[in-house]
């Protein structure tokens, strides 16, 4: 099999006396999805978090395309250039344009020319249905329309991956059919991804593996199909039972 | 069933434009009561006569005013200089505070020094000892201009206020911006300059400007170096003439600098407030 884009080998990660990751193995290859679901607080967000360099592990190792990412000696910046990275509560700049938002980083961080950089974001907007809001500011927006800015702003830089922080935990649930749709259609494109998620059914078909985290430990990981219809573990089964009870599966 | 359609706006609407009619009139007589009673008070006491030739004078005032007036150009100019320096050098010491960099480590101690010392200490003080101090060493390169070393003083002063109103700033805005702009691939230094300072400024121009405001009215402290400002003018003439119209003379010339600044000051926090409810593009 080909070398995996992201590949996770015991990492852990504490805050202060809390441990949050307890040793996580975990590889994305090329094209693939991997969606991690999980309660809150299982340690889904600090393990995007920790790959994203945005956190910085205890022990462990995480490789882009081969290459160790967490030594110590590595520049965070480089590689945080590399990964494309969107968050639960959006995180868009307020005061700059959606516009401004999507060229940002091509300009300053990649060096594009700042006519090009526009040219392009304008593009890439336009394909993500947002054609006409280049000029507006953040707040004018749905959150939904403030989510796909935000998968757009991260898109620009043509990472080689995308970490999706809980997408859609922070929209209203008629507008997190859109967010997920464009997910589905980076999917089709090729884009490689590390999915941390609440939306099963999502997960469930877009996904290639589904990893099931349980106090900072994978504790069960497989085929959508079969962790979702027949789970091992007696965590899994309690935490999709529970999910099924609140009526989100 | 069938619902009889009632058509009670146009009495709800007269009530309303009643009510308010109401209001109008009654803030208007209370008005001419509470204040025409005052000045009724204070016109008709028999100390009036003494109290109008002492401050309002307007034989002194005509003599003084354009002397105080003259003056008042240094005042004005001095604040605007001193002004744009503390800007600067407290973004500079705001920006060396919240740096985690091992080298700055020297330069963050002095600069919470230089903010502890200064805001801790009046600023009358700092004037004295600036402008008389410096002189007494004697030392040739150094200034010896009075309105030159009070502007020093007053900048090392206010310097250390708006250092601590742009740190407020910068922890105000939320880490999940500066976690956006790093995951973009933005440097620790294209992050501050691009995404936390601007929203920083933004939010502290309301306090900004206040201290701007205390600014203005602290160049007066300068006149204690001898240099002939508004307040010093007014005071010579004052003393000479026993008579405190001149005092007032400058005290116009004051508020028709800082009421104009608060005014703004006022619609900014109004914009700003209407900016956090989400009801405005920042």
């Amino acid at each position: 099999m080909s070398q995996a884009v992201l590949e996770v080998r015991g990492v852990t990660k504490s805050y202060g006396d809390v441990q949050v990751l307890r040793g996580i193995d975990l590889a994305v290859r090329e094209h693939e999805a991997i969606a991690l679901i999980g309660a809150s607080g299982s340690g889904k967000s600090t393990l995007l978090r920790c790959i994203d360099l945005l956190d910085d592990i205890d022990d462990g190792d995480v490789f882009l395309d081969g290459e160790v990412i967490t030594d110590p000696a590595c520049e965070p910046v480089q590689v945080r250039r590399r990964l494309g990275m969107v968050f639960q509560a959006f995180n868009l700049f307020p005061h700059m344009t959606i516009l401004e938002n999507v060229a940002l980083a091509p300009e300053r961080a990649h060096g594009v020319d700042r006519t090009e950089a526009r040219e392009r974001g304008r593009e890439l907007l336009a394909r993500f249905g947002l054609a006409g809001r280049e000029d507006e500011y953040p707040d004018r927006l749905s959150g939904g329309q403030q989510q796909r800015v935000a998968l757009v702003r991260a898109l620009a830089t043509r990472p080689r991956a995308l970490l999706l922080d809980e997408i859609t935990s922070a929209l209203d649930p008629e507008l997190v059919g859109e967010v997920l749709s464009l997910v589905r259609d980076l999917k089709a494109e090729g884009m490689t991804m590390l999915i941390a998620t609440h939306e099963m059914g999502f997960a469930r078909e877009v996904a290639n593996e589904v990893c099931f985290l349980h106090d900072g430990q994978i504790i069960e990981r497989g085929d959508p199909e079969r962790m979702f219809t027949a789970p091992e573990r007696e965590e899994t089964q309690r935490f999709l039972r529970r999910l099924l009870d609140a009526r989100r599966l | 069933m069938t619902t009889v359609p009632v058509d009670r706006r146009a009495a709800r609407e007269l009530a309303r434009r009643r009510k308010a009619r109401r209001g109008t009139l009654i803030a208007v007589v209370s008005s001419v009561v509470v204040l025409g009673g005052l000045a009724a008070i204070v016109l008709t006491s028999s100390g009036w006569p003494a109290v109008k030739s002492t401050f309002f004078s307007w034989s002194a005032f005509k003599t003084s005013f354009p002397d105080i007036l003259k003056a008042f150009w240094i005042d004005v100019k001095l604040f605007i200089a001193v002004e744009a320096v503390v800007l600067v050098l407290g973004l500079v010491i705001a920006l060396v505070r919240t740096t985690r960099a091992p080298a700055a480590f020297p330069l963050r101690l002095l600069s919470t020094l230089w903010v502890d010392i200064l805001r801790g200490v009046p600023t009358i003080l700092v004037v004295y000892l600036i402008g008389f101090g410096i002189p007494a060493l004697q030392l040739s390169g150094l200034p010896t201009d009075p309105v030159v070393l009070g502007g020093i003083a007053l900048a090392m002063s206010y310097s250390a206020y708006v250092a601590e109103v742009y740190r407020a700033g910068i922890d105000s805005v939320h880490p999940s911006q500066r976690a956006a702009a790093l995951a973009v691939g933005l440097t620790q230094t294209q992050t501050m300059r691009r995404v936390v300072l601007p929203q920083a400024v933004r939010r502290v121009l309301a306090p900004l400007l206040n201290d701007f405001i205390s600014l203005q009215k602290d160049v007066a402290l300068v006149s204690v170096l001898g240099p002939l400002e508004a307040f010093r003018v007014a005071q010579i003439n004052a003393a000479e003439n026993f008579n405190y119209t001149p005092l007032i003379a400058a005290a116009l010339l004051y508020l028709a600098v800082t009421v104009p600044l608060a005014r703004i000051l006022d619609r900014m926090q109004a914009r700003s407030r209407s900016i956090t409810s989400g009801t405005m593009p920042l």
